[in-house]
């Protein structure tokens, strides 16, 4: 298991930064230490040892990365399985026109599928709507979050579990549940929010929240938001733990305000928690379902992406169309996915505490 | 330890091998039917129970249970006939798309024999339901339609004559001038095609003329006088108000609990409706003063003077294709729907027999007093769209005909016309 001689002065420039990934530390400082002892004085102060980093890597963390690789290996393989296959056969599967019930149909369209949809106002109407409630959402409930994870941070040590517990409840609910539970209390027939609201201007017995555009949308935002805030308010909590306390006394001794403490300090340095957070509860809201699926079934154009491609493929048999729905889904998530890491520069080791 | 391990491995087998074994035969041998039923009140479950009595042995039938909307049961069945699923030995199907699955080869011939035997005395309307390309292809069980119900108050305060049939714009009238509410099915969902229709074929259309063409070559028959009559009273109804606000989000159930209310004036639905006002009152919620005040009549005309086309609906018995004893499952499907079982379920479950026989019993005569209207409603009634495609018209219907406000009768049927062509050509989607 000892190093061999400096083999490959292979081009590591990359490496030649100091390690920041916390793994690799150890590995490379001692690969280092002994390289330079037992070389003395090496002609590149720089390259040596870098190279010897390198060979002592071939043995001890090829080793470590074959125990990684058995121990990580089987997941690897269930992952390959229940995510990679599914999403490979929906790609094979949207360039043909198939209807489930109609099997002997089944005739290859290659694109045409894509084309029909991209061209096609249903699917931009649809598209339209789940960006609509996923912005509302997600600034809504950042800032609702936010309060609440200050809320939380703030209590007394003795209502802290409390506090928690309660304000966690609306997550545990099942979506589906809680979009039953908020399709009554608004439903014109059983619902109870038109009597107890009757004295705000625009609300009576006679409003059928469910019959138009706005007031369906109002719903189902309002009900998510209920739901999926203390998911936000939990994330931005971890976020608040982080940031340093004594920064913050130094901040207050410096005279700085609540506000100027709050926007100067405490915000700058959770900057990769709130991007966790507005990132993973913007890729929740944009897969929206069970609340539209409860309230409105997507009547008065409230129709999400998601119901359009569960409609297709379940409710019509349409699997070639169905799929190259799920399929242009699943590429709108993986551009926002990309946007909101290139271009807000998320750091996902940042927010695990790596840094 | 590794006496540990072994007892968890067993364990582990057990719990594999356990819920496999239910699959097979009972444990004395007796082939075990499985029948997908749709929820009732529990009828299904006891005709079951009794034919696997009179069986005798031969077989043992076991209900599973289907989800409640139509649509919904169509995709759980579809599916797992899709997957040539052994499972499947007798079905309770919606009439609106055995069409589709008798295409598809989902469904077991029914041999000359059955056939002969579970169409004799059965009112034609559940025949032509269960026929497709001239074939009988399911079981007629239960037929169903809908009646024109009303409270006599406002019809006698509108001064109508209920003993002769009406019209649409005649209750809307007097539903207007009372200040009451219609109640009629407004919501997104299968029962505004159910409306659709009825209106429709009440005009002397029909929403496919040729229904068993193939995908590309349907042509849809709403841009006609027939269409526009139809899109005239669910525009009307949609943008006067007398619809009440509740409309665009109303189904069967809600427009009972309408028509049960304060402005209750008239309402086309079900039979259901009887027995479930029924209990309401017997469990204390309602009042008898109520019941007593409900009259019923055949469904409304589109156009005076020609004959409406009430909606019809009801469930037949289909053969899965791929169970392990089709024939077992016909001599069970037999049984099912004989006249006595029929008339027992009507009496029971509130759903109306497919046999004329079952109309005779005098159980069925003092539980539905209404039964002879019903006789003559099935008489009259319309099937929707017979057609392998009559989901995405169904769909497209709904797409366009929705909210009821916004139907025009100079633009509806139009654009619904062209979408439909569109949809089932592949071009556009649902």
């Amino acid at each position: 298991m000892n190093a061999g001689p400096p083999a490959e002065p292979a081009p590591r420039g990359r490496h030649a930064a100091p390690p920041t990934a916390s793994e690799d530390a150890p590995t490379r400082r001692g690969a280092t230490t002994r390289a330079e002892s037992r070389a003395g004085t090496g002609t590149d102060p720089r390259g040596a040892p870098d190279a010897a980093a390198k060979a002592a890597r071939s043995d001890r963390a090829r080793a470590e990365a074959r125990l990684g690789w058995y121990l990580a290996g089987p997941a690897f393989v269930v992952m390959l399985a229940v995510t990679l296959y599914p999403i490979l056969q929906a790609v094979y599967d949207s360039l043909f026109n198939y209807k489930l019930t109609a099997p002997d149909d089944r005739a290859f369209v290659g694109l045409n599928n894509y084309l029909v949809i991209l061209s096609d106002p249903v699917w931009w109407k649809a598209l339209w709507v789940t960006l609509l409630i996923t912005v509302i959402t997600v600034a809504i409930e950042l800032v609702l979050g936010f309060a609440l994870a200050l809320v939380m941070h703030r209590a007394i040590k003795r209502l802290r579990g409390l506090l928690r517990t309660a304000i966690l409840v609306p997550y545990g609910i099942i979506t589906v549940v809680s979009a039953f539970a908020w399709f009554y209390a608004f439903d014109i027939t059983s619902g109870y929010v038109n009597h107890w609201f009757d004295w705000v201007p625009g609300i009576g017995p006679d409003l059928n929240w469910f019959a138009q555009q706005g007031t369906s949308l109002f719903v189902i935002i309002a009900s998510e938001v209920w739901k999926t805030t203390p998911f936000i308010s939990l994330l931005l909590l971890a976020g608040l733990a982080q940031v340093p306390g004594d920064l913050e006394e130094a901040a207050k001794v410096d005279g700085a305000t609540a506000w100027q403490r709050f926007t100067r300090v405490i915000v700058p340095n959770m900057k990769a928690a709130i991007m966790v957070a507005v990132l993973f509860r913007a890729l929740d809201a944009f897969r929206i379902f069970d609340n539209v699926f409860i309230m409105t079934n997507g009547a008065n154009g409230t129709e999400v992406l998601s119901l359009l491609a569960y409609r297709t493929s379940i409710g019509q048999l349409q699997i070639g169309m169905g799929s190259a729905i799920s399929v242009l889904l699943f590429l709108c998530v993986v551009l926002i996915c990309f946007v909101a890491i290139k271009l807000f520069k998320v750091d996902l080791a940042g927010a695990r505490g790596e840094k | 330890m590794r006496r540990r391990t072994r007892a968890l491995a067993v364990l582990v087998a057990v719990g594999l091998v356990a819920p496999l074994a239910a699959c097979g035969p009972g444990d004395d041998g007796t082939p075990e039917l499985t029948w997908y039923i749709n929820p009732d009140n529990g009828g299904q479950a006891d005709i079951a129970a009794s034919c696997t009595e009179a069986a005798d042995g031969a077989y043992r039938i076991q209900t599973e249970l289907l989800p409640r909307d139509a649509a919904s049961q169509r995709e759980q069945l579809a599916r797992r006939l899709a997957a040539k699923d052994s499972s499947i030995d007798i079905m309770s199907l919606d009439p609106v798309f055995i069409a589709e699955f008798a295409e598809a080869d989902f469904l077991a011939p029914v041999p000359d024999d059955v056939a002969d035997a579970t169409t004799q005395d059965v009112v034609q309307g559940a025949i032509d339901a269960s026929t497709w390309k001239d074939e009988l292809v399911a079981i007629p069980f239960w037929a169903n339609t809908q009646l024109l119900w009303y409270r006599k108050s406002v019809a006698e305060a509108a001064g109508l004559d209920m003993t002769q049939p009406v019209t649409w714009d005649q209750i809307m009238q007097a539903a207007q001038d009372q200040d009451k509410l219609l109640a009629v099915q407004g919501a997104k969902a299968e029962s505004l095609t159910v409306w659709i229709n009825a209106l429709v074929e009440g005009a002397g259309g029909h929403i496919l003329e040729n229904p068993e063409a193939p995908a590309d070559e349907v042509e849809l028959g709403l841009d006609t006088d027939a269409g526009k009559a139809a899109a005239t009273i669910i525009g009307e109804i949609g943008t006067s108000g007398v619809g009440g606000p509740g409309l665009p989000s109303e189904d069967e159930p809600a427009s009972l609990t309408k028509f049960q209310g304060d402005r209750g004036s008239f309402m086309v639905n079900w039979p259901f409706v009887w027995s479930s006002t029924q209990g309401a009152v017997d469990a204390g919620s309602l009042d008898q003063s109520l019941l007593d005040d409900i009259g019923w009549a055949l469904y409304p005309q589109t156009t005076e003077g020609e004959d409406a086309r009430p909606p019809y609906g009801g469930i037949s018995l289909g053969i899965g294709a791929f169970g392990k004893h089709t024939d077992l499952a016909y001599e069970a499907a037999q049984c099912i729907v004989s006249p006595e079982n029929q008339a027992e379920y009507f009496v029971t479950n509130g759903n109306p027999a497919a046999s004329t026989q079952a109309y005779e019993d005098p159980d069925v005569q003092e539980a539905f007093p209404m039964y002879d209207v019903i006789r003559d409603s099935l008489d009259q009634a319309a099937p929707r769209p017979q057609t392998p495609f009559y989901n995405e018209v169904s769909t497209g219907l709904q797409q366009t005909w929705y909210p009821p406000a916004d139907v025009d009768p100079d633009t509806t049927p139009q654009q619904s016309t062209d979408f439909i062509t569109a949809v089932l050509r592949g071009e556009r989607l649902l």
